[in-house]
């Protein structure tokens, strides 16, 4: 067992750190508090290959695998959770098309979406099914060489700005096996979207409602086989929660590296907060739990790089315990800066709200367990 | 077991609350401020006097009263219960433990009345849980003081009518050369240098002071020079009862919203409230805020009896505002993605909630007060 990671991988740390640093630090704040997506950096990310991490490289993806995803996502986050998540979404939904499209369909359009000319969402999540994603409501009907969409999509992260729609609709009977996964482009007729959710966090990213009213596309646009839908957007999570753990990994390690400085530079009753004993173990505590959390996450993705059998579970058991632990160590941090942790002159409270979603969405951390549990109890 | 004027109280507030405050909350926030019209409701209630005599023209409530008023006000808008805390106690609770009956008739009764709202200028840049530390400087003069200096952190000076700052009267005395002092907000150099965009607490005002020469009349020292640090710890009792029972109150007002949610959203084909880890999450929360609300109590019914409660306002501050966090934080999961909008009240009283371990003495500082009766 090797705890290092590669010189490539190294090498791949460096850009996404460098990257993180100078094109998204110095407008993070910015773009948190005037809700600005920032698209222009996106595609410059993508120029970098982060755009099709592990796409298919004969269309442009980079060929990597979900060990060097985390790590490029870890980099990421610790700048800008909201908008490395946004990435990640993006290259689920990608990968989708990469892994499972037909070569016509893939031609047509994951060069665009690699390079980021086209911006994807994902779309599962319904207003009436949330966790129970598999009873989603979502129509398409077979009309010739047509389906037509009918339903609406709640939360979609992206929504009015993406120009591709990964989207799960129910083309048969109920349950995950009447589903199949279509691409629906921006502009399609019938296709419209709700007015922008107002949340916590995720400021630098759009989130809406998107709707289908009678809206045509050709079956052509089909990813994989009919029925296979369901099998899509759950291969499609097991790899975008791993980076959503690794955006948790990030901010956390940022707020734990802003509050080393703090603390030593910060004084109270005569020296400073370093000289604190409970604050020292609160640091180490920290930073204990963030190593465990990392440890699992790159076993998770090691386990789906091998496509090993208990990778789903591994997967859930990262995105659960590290975007629990991501969120208190934030928690703990703002709380060591003391009432300038509660400001938006610092960073932590931006954290504390990008974070907080992260244990709800891409399954909730219950549904975690429940993945988890249901893999031990039938081994 | 509440007395019939207990129960009493705690209806209007809760009839206030419901009325009055929960239907603007996102409107105050939005427009960081809380209306006037608030300040006069609260007053015609008596909530801005609360536990004043009334022979100083107070309500004279009792401790469990106040606290049962403020959980209700703080389920109705957090932000308004941090105004009507800091107004209560420690700004009111000063002045009657330590003015003159001279300047409780001049200040302390409109106040007591509601005429204005009160702040509390104790901390400094340098100077927060260490609040021994200050900067401030009040060097005496003929007939007064000139104080230069400044204060990080002041709830309410934006909108509030006058304020009891701490200052350094004797440099080489430490603890023992702080002094109080009464200011009003629109006297010259007293100076708003800016307002903090936080986290939460949107509508409450959280001010960074300048003073520049600002000169305050003999008449304006509170108690004894050198007094000053004793006067800042003195309404911490009831400071503390009072930031817990804002916490129980936001956390309820999470809790209730959360519980009525559950039993009306459905996945797997049955309201979420049946699955074992939404209904058992809900079942701590409330037993959490059952224990913190007792703490609560148990420390306001020692205040009312006359016997000092340092250790148990404490541990009621310690606890009832760490698990208000948890509380407002199991309320946000409970509503899954809708919990993370603003359409729903959730994510906003989570916002408001946390600063609750932080200000009037961190969880570290009850710790160490806590510490400090065993040792
Ligand atoms: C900002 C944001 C962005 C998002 N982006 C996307 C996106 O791009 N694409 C997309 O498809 N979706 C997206 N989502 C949706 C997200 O994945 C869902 O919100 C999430 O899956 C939870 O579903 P729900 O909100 O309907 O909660 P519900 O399913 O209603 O759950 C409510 C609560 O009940 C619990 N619960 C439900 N069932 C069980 C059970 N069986 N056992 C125990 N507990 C249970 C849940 O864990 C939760 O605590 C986004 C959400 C947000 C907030
Ligand atoms: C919204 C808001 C409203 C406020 N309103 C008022 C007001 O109206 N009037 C007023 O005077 N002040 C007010 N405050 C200030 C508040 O009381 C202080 O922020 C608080 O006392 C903490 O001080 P600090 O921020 O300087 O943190 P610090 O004292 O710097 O503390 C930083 C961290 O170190 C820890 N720490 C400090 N000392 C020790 C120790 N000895 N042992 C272990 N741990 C320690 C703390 O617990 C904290 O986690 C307000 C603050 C906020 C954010």
């Amino acid at each position: 067992m090797d705890f290092q990671l590669s010189e490539e991988q190294i090498a791949i740390q460096d850009m996404a750190r460098s990257f993180a640093e100078n094109e998204m630090m110095p407008y993070v704040e910015e773009w948190d508090e005037k809700k600005i997506f920032p698209v222009d950096t996106l595609r410059a990310a993508a120029d970098l290959g982060l755009g099709g991490i592990y796409s298919d490289p004969d269309y442009g993806g980079s060929g990597l695998g979900r060990l060097d995803s985390v790590v490029i996502f870890e980099e990421l986050a610790a700048a800008c959770p909201s908008t490395a998540a946004f990435l990640s979404i993006h290259n689920m939904a990608s990968w989708m098309v990469s892994q499972f499209a037909s070569d016509t369909l893939k031609s047509k359009y994951l060069p665009d979406m690699l390079s980021m000319n086209k911006i994807a969402s994902y779309c599962l999540t319904e207003p009436g099914s949330g966790s129970d994603a598999a009873a989603l409501r979502s129509t398409a009907e077979l009309d010739g060489d047509e389906y037509v969409l009918n339903g609406s999509k709640a939360f979609i992260s992206g929504a009015g700005r993406s120009d591709v729609y990964v989207v799960m609709v129910r083309t048969g009977d109920e349950g995950p096996k009447g589903i199949s996964c279509v691409i629906v482009e921006n502009g399609t007729e019938g296709l419209s979207f709700g007015a922008q959710e107002r949340k916590m966090g995720w400021n630098s990213q759009p989130t809406a409602q998107v709707q289908f009213d009678n809206c045509r596309i050709p079956v052509s646009n089909r990813v994989g086989n009919e029925g296979d839908g369901f099998k899509i957007a759950m291969a499609g999570l097991d790899g975008g929660r791993l980076n959503i753990a690794a955006c948790s990994i990030g901010a956390a390690r940022a707020s734990i590296t802003a509050t080393i400085q703090y603390m030593n530079e910060r004084k109270q009753f005569g020296k400073p907060l370093a000289a604190f004993q409970a604050l020292q173990f609160r640091l180490a505590d920290m930073a204990t739990e963030l190593d465990a959390a990392r440890l699992m996450l790159h076993r998770g993705a090691t386990s789906l790089d091998n496509k090993i059998p208990e990778a789903t579970k591994h997967c859930a058991m990262a995105k659960r315990f590290a975007t629990d632990v991501g969120f208190n160590v934030v928690n703990e941090a703002l709380q060591l800066h003391g009432g300038y942790g509660y400001l938006r002159d610092f960073p932590l409270e931006r954290y504390l709200r990008d974070l907080r979603v992260h244990q709800i969405l891409e399954g909730t951390n219950e549904i975690m367990r429940v993945i988890i549990a249901r893999a031990m109890l039938q081994e | 077991m509440l007395t019939e004027e207990q129960q009493l109280i705690q209806d209007m507030a809760r009839n206030f609350a419901n009325d009055i405050l929960k239907p603007k909350a996102v409107e105050r926030e939005e427009n960081h401020e809380i209306e006037e019209s608030v300040r006069r409701q609260l007053a015609e209630l008596g909530f801005l006097g609360m536990t004043i005599d009334p022979e100083w023209d107070g309500a004279g409530a009792d401790y469990v009263s106040y606290a049962l008023a403020l959980m209700e006000v703080a389920a109705g808008d957090g932000a308004v219960s941090t105004m009507l805390s800091v107004h209560n106690a420690p700004f009111l609770a000063i002045l009657d433990k330590f003015a003159s009956d001279a300047q409780k008739e001049k200040w302390m009764k409109p106040a007591a009345r509601g005429e204005f709202i009160g702040c509390f200028a104790l901390t400094e840049a340098h100077a927060g849980s260490d609040a021994s530390a200050l900067r401030t400087r009040a060097v005496k003069t003929d007939g007064g003081y000139i104080i230069n200096g400044s204060k990080q952190f002041i709830s309410s000076a934006r909108i509030g009518g006058a304020t009891i700052l701490f200052a350094v009267t004797d440099p080489e005395a430490g603890k023992k050369g702080l002094s109080a002092f009464y200011a009003r907000n629109d006297i010259k150099g007293f100076n708003i240098a800016g307002v903090e965009e936080k986290m939460g607490q949107m509508a409450s005002d959280t001010c960074a002071l300048q003073f520049d020469d600002m000169f305050l009349p003999d008449e304006n020292l509170i108690g004894k020079e050198g007094q000053g640090y004793g006067i800042a710890l003195s309404s911490l009792e009831t400071g503390r009862i009072g930031i817990a029972s804002q916490s129980v109150g936001m956390a309820q007002a999470a809790f209730d919203y959360a519980l009525a949610y559950s039993k009306e959203r459905t996945s797997f084909g049955k309201p979420i409230f049946e699955h074992q880890a939404v209904q058992f999450r809900l079942a701590d929360a409330d037993t959490k805020l059952e224990a913190a609300r007792q703490l609560i109590l148990h420390a306001a019914r020692m205040k009312d009896a006359g016997i000092p409660c340092l250790r148990e306002a404490a541990m009621a501050k310690l606890f009832a505002s760490e698990i208000a966090e948890e509380v407002c934080s199991a309320a946000i999961q409970t509503l899954g993605g809708y919990g993370y909008l603003r359409e729903y009240p959730v994510e906003k009283i989570y916002r408001d909630v946390r600063i609750c371990q932080i200000y009037e003495g961190t969880s570290d500082i009850q710790k160490i007060i806590i510490a400090r009766q065993m040792a």
